[in-house]
């Protein structure tokens, strides 16, 4: 719960910079609930990148949760809406922690991490998001690096085997050659395209 | 609306969708092979492109600056297996040092 509030706050500082209202911030992190697609649409939105193209990068961020959220679809039982609401509290980390990936996926665990993940999430993003202003300038503390050490982290727990980093590696090369020639946001959306280089090499 | 709210309702949305797909619309059944390879394959490769444009990214440009000290300390606590707030953590003190020092 601490760590979770702790990004969160992070995140409202981040969005303080990139011109979203607090309420604005707060309502995303209560929405969306995906922590690395939010940083990715916020910093495409504070980078000068188009609307567009935010929310591209941000979805595309977040296409994994349709295969993890298939992975796991039997174990949910009940009424559309109580489905509908209990697979907003699918994360990387609830997933993970309930044995996502595994025979023994625990619904329960997944709703308890989930859950709590939430609150600290929301709670931090309105913390950081009001107490941002107070602060002063973000990046003499760092924040920029903060979050490319975020995605650093995220990516390493994505390179499981030798397709995954081959794919990654495209994806950033696609990256660095198009940031000098194209608006924010699009070099991101751009690397999704890497998913044909190691999709050929594994199939 | 302005250009903020825009896009917090819709990734706030597609997010909304995408969450909902497995739970409530496929339940029993599974993705062709392929297909399911495809998608868990997008996520390696978004995540690197944001790591090049965070740790490099300047405007309309690539830059060396305080935040490759930042994402140094955050790779020695991915070794150190930290967990991720302390890798985040880190990642803010490497910058924030680099900064100070520069």
């Amino acid at each position: 719960l601490p760590a979770a509030a702790a990004l969160g706050a992070s995140f409202g500082v981040l969005a303080r910079t990139a011109h979203l209202g607090a309420l604005a911030a707060v309502v995303m992190s209560a929405t969306t609930f995906a922590g690395s697609a939010q940083v990715a649409a916020v910093s495409v939105l504070g980078a000068g990148g188009g609307v567009a193209a935010a929310v591209g990068a941000a979805l595309l961020l977040n296409a994994r949760y349709a295969p993890i959220g298939i992975s796991v679809a039997q174990s949910f039982r009940g009424r559309v809406v109580t489905r509908l609401a209990q697979a907003q509290l699918v994360v990387d980390e609830s997933w993970a922690l309930a044995g996502g990936g595994t025979a023994r996926f625990d619904r329960r665990v997944m709703l308890g991490v989930g859950g709590t993940l939430w609150i600290g999430w929301v709670g931090g993003t309105a913390l950081g998001a009001l107490a941002g202003k107070a602060v002063g300038d973000p990046s003499s503390f760092g924040l920029d690096g903060a979050f490319a050490a975020l995605f650093v982290a995220l990516l390493v727990a994505q390179l499981s085997d030798r397709t995954r980093v081959t794919t990654a590696a495209a994806g950033a090369a696609i990256a660095a050659l198009l940031i000098p020639f194209v608006p924010a946001g699009i070099p991101i959306i751009a690397a999704s395209t890497a998913v044909l280089v190691g999709w050929r090499r594994g199939t | 609306m302005s250009p903020a709210w825009i896009a917090v309702v819709a990734v706030g949305a597609g997010t909304f969708a995408l969450k909902a797909v497995g739970p409530v619309g496929v339940s029993g059944r599974r993705l062709p092979g392929r297909l399911q390879s495809l998608l868990e394959l997008i996520a390696p490769a978004i995540l690197a492109a944001l790591v090049v444009s965070e740790t490099f990214g300047r405007g309309r440009g690539l830059a060396l600056d305080a935040r490759l000290l930042g994402v140094a300390f955050g790779l020695v606590a991915v070794a150190l297996r930290a967990p991720l707030w302390a890798i985040v953590l880190a990642g803010a003190c490497g910058t924030a040092l680099a900064r100070l020092v520069s």
